[in-house]
């Protein structure tokens, strides 16, 4: 966790917020990191809260990432202009099993990744091109058939659209992406 | 470690909770729990006559009382006819726990008899929720869930106790050892912030504090400290329709209501100061009109507990997160630490423009010697209950709301109960009876319309088995006179569907209950009436026979600014202008 720009749950002191223009309408993609306490439904809170209030979800992954305590991350990547960003976090933060919320996009650099699977079938010429850009993507081929592949590719959201749109004219059948994972730069 | 079973454990949480009446209404998903409060004296249950009243009482016991309603419901309808009751205690930000029976864990999901997704249905309308598995975490989420409800923000919170859970046997766990770390919301606000706003409040030539229903969820200590503000500094005050009593209606600096039907000082007010000292409102729809013209000139701040509420709908300048009583006993300390500044030739002149718009008058209206006018019928009704300082009003929603709010005066909180977020049609009958079970020798008033009464008077018979002596006091026009006033102001006088032709015989309908019935229609018999009403030892129907096209100013149109208001005297001239756009 980012201490130093740690945003304590229903506070939005430390943000970096203050830094830009509050009454900009320009939409800004941000992504959020909630901890939340894995109980039934704590999902489907997060998600009625941004469909009953009108925010948009660009991508959205969670898992239990502490075991012990029961803590799962979820990972929202949302757009809206710098005041309704705020009102997400601020929402976000008065769920009571929300523990925190970190707004990745304004505390400091950060990573982003999301895993893609991709089915390419073809023959010949378009069956060697798909493989070799698969190489030069790093995309591993995790199954295979004599008509088919299906490539595993990890990296950003960009990385991954460039190499569906290289993909489609090679026989793309279908993808399945898992949506961002994020955490910040640095200890 | 006590073992006992899941009924059990029900009855003792609430003991262990200290809490002293519920309102329910049995079911076969309950029964379990109904046989254990069956077995016991220690808490007193209301039968109830539909679960919506149950949990409107709840939310008028908790309301005049501080202390967090309680209601119990079987599963299915039980908890799905609370749900317009959890709604408005959660817009109003009423602390309540809401217990609902539910199949037993093994048919959840069969769609079995009586089963409904009750923490589906009520997860956007609660503030949180629980549907408990297991025998063993029953007690410890009981105390959790009060914990939630009265910490923070109040708000309802429900629990969903399937039957099975009910017959098994766990540990009880008593509510030290629950466990309620995670959920501890911010209570003491930021001191620069604080500083910041008493400077401002050292300069301001014009400002006004704007209060709300979180003084009085903050409670009597945040009610004393506004007081001293106030007074202390000469500043006036104005209030939202939740807030009133936190400053009491006699004092000097009060300017009444503002807000959609407030009053024409304290919008103008809000339109024109420098500074705006926001205590525990949330800038709602009804209060700011046009957002882009709200207050254009003034500085705001904003002390509210709950974060989500700052720059919601307006961007204020000093967001304060806290309690409200935390922050003013800062914020005395602080502006006496500094000298008591305020700048008094500026509030002298600001006193001076207020004064100016008192003149207006804005609540004058035509009174009549042949029909009672609803705003006469509350002047007497005041003249004639104001000495009584254990005199509890609820309304229901519509004009005689907004004309109760404009002419009742309001000396102390947690004495007046109104829906006020969701408005919701049939909360004043059930809220005064939970305002009665919990003060049974007050003066409990229902200042009624007769479409909105007739919502929940079912209920009129939990008052007679309760002997709960409410005096309903039913301002009947015939008409849903604010829906009728707006299709008379921005529909072309066109009133679909907002008149009843048959309506009950109020004074029978008191005598099938077994309760007094009085009407009165002539002017000059209303005081008599009402002396008639308030001397009769148990509940009273009263069908006051008010002026039927009586329209309720001052009013600011939906959308418009606060100095764009219409009073009485413009009506004429808007209808005309309206009809063209």
């Amino acid at each position: 966790m980012a201490a130093a720009l740690n945003i304590q749950k229903g506070t939005s002191k430390h943000s970096a917020y203050d830094l830009r223009d509050p009454n900009s309408d320009v939409i800004e993609r941000h992504t959020l990191a909630v901890i939340v306490d894995n109980e039934p439904g704590v999902l489907a809170r997060v998600i009625g809260l941004f469909s009953g209030r009108g925010y948009n979800i660009d991508s959205l992954t969670v898992a239990e990432v502490d075991h012990t305590g029961h803590m799962s991350r979820i990972t929202i990547v949302t757009a809206g202009t710098p005041a309704v960003i705020e009102q997400i976090k601020a929402q976000l933060g008065r769920i009571v099993p929300v523990h925190e919320v970190h707004d990745l996009t304004v505390e400091g650099p950060s990573v982003e990744r999301e895993l893609a699977l991709f089915k390419v079938a073809g023959a010949g010429e378009k069956r060697v091109e798909a493989l070799r850009l698969a190489d030069i993507f790093r995309a591993n081929v995790v199954d295979s058939t004599l008509e088919s592949f299906v490539f595993e590719i990890t990296g950003t959201p960009q990385k991954i659209d460039a190499f569906a749109e290289l993909m489609r004219p090679l026989g793309l059948v279908e993808m399945a992406r898992t949506g961002i994972a994020a955490l910040s730069r640095g200890a | 470690m006590t073992q006992m079973t899941g009924a059990m454990m029900v009855v003792q949480a609430l003991r262990d909770q200290g809490v002293e009446v519920i309102f329910g209404y049995p079911g076969g998903a309950v029964l379990p729990i109904y046989d254990e409060l069956f077995q016991q004296n220690d808490i007193q249950h209301v039968l109830v006559r539909h679960e919506q009243g149950a949990v409107h009482m709840a939310e008028g016991y908790a309301r005049s009382t501080g202390k967090p309603g309680v209601v119990l419901v079987t599963s299915g309808p039980g908890a799905t006819n609370a749900v317009t009751g959890i709604t408005d205690a959660l817009m109003d930000s009423i602390p309540l726990v809401v217990l609902t029976g539910q199949v037993p864990t093994f048919m959840v999901g069969n769609d079995a008899f009586q089963e409904a997704d009750t923490i589906g249905i009520t997860r956007p309308c609660t503030k949180h929720n629980w549907l408990v598995k297991e025998t063993d975490r029953l007690a410890q989420t009981i105390h959790q869930a009060f914990h939630v409800a009265t910490t923070g923000r109040p708000g309802p919170v429900l629990v969903d106790i399937p039957k099975d859970v009910q017959f098994a046997t766990g540990t009880y766990v008593a509510p030290r050892a629950a466990g309620n770390a995670h959920y501890q919301p911010q209570v003491k606000g930021d001191r620069e912030m604080i500083t910041r706003l008493v400077e401002a409040m050292e300069t301001a030539e014009r400002p006004v504090f704007y209060t709300g229903g979180g003084v009085i969820n903050s409670g009597d200590a945040a009610t004393q400290l506004l007081r001293e503000l106030v007074e202390a500094t000469g500043f006036p005050i104005t209030s939202t329709l939740m807030g009133l009593g936190a400053y009491p209606a006699s004092g000097k600096n009060w300017l009444g209501m503002l807000g959609m039907h407030g009053l024409y000082e304290a919008n103008l007010a809000m339109h024109d100061c420098d500074l705006m000292i926001n205590i525990g409102a949330r800038f709602d729809d009804r209060i700011t009109g046009r957002v882009a013209d709200f207050s254009p000139s003034s500085r705001k701040a904003h002390i509210d507990i709950d974060p989500s509420s700052i720059n919601k709908t307006i961007r204020v300048d000093m967001p304060i997160i806290g309690d409200v009583t935390h922050v003013l006993e800062d914020m005395l300390r602080i502006w006496k630490s500094r000298g008591r500044k305020v700048n008094k030739e500026g509030l002298a002149r600001w006193w001076a423009q207020i004064e100016d718009w008192k003149k207006v008058e804005c609540l004058r209206y035509r009174n009549s010697d042949t029909v009672i006018k609803p705003q006469y019928a509350l002047q007497r009704l005041e003249a004639l209950t104001k000495h009584r300082a254990d005199r509890y009003i609820c309304t229901e929603v519509g004009q005689h709301q907004m004309w109760a709010a404009q002419f009742l005066g309001f000396e102390a909180p947690n004495r007046w109960m109104t829906s006020g977020g969701l408005g919701t049609m049939g909360y004043g009958l059930p809220a005064s009876i939970g305002v009665q079970i919990a003060h049974p020798e007050a003066l409990v008033l229902n200042v009624a319309g007769e479409g909105s009464w007739l919502m929940n008077m079912q209920e009129m018979g939990t008052a007679i088995q309760y002997r709960a002596p409410v005096k309903q006091f039913i301002l009947n026009n015939e008409r849903l006179g604010m829906v009728r006033q707006w299709q008379s102001l921005l529909h072309g006088n066109r009133f679909s569907h907002s008149w009843s032709e048959a309506l009950p015989d109020f004074v029978k309908l008191a005598e099938a209950f077994g309760c007094k019935g009085i009407r009165c229609s002539d002017p000059a018999d209303l005081d008599d009436a009402i002396a008639e009403m308030l001397a009769y030892d148990g509940p009273v129907i009263f069908d006051c026979l008010v002026e039927k096209h009586e329209d309720c100013f001052p009013m600011i149109p939906s959308g418009r600014a606060h100095n764009d208001m219409l009073l009485a005297a413009d009506a004429e001239a808007f209808k005309q202008g309206a009809a063209l756009v």
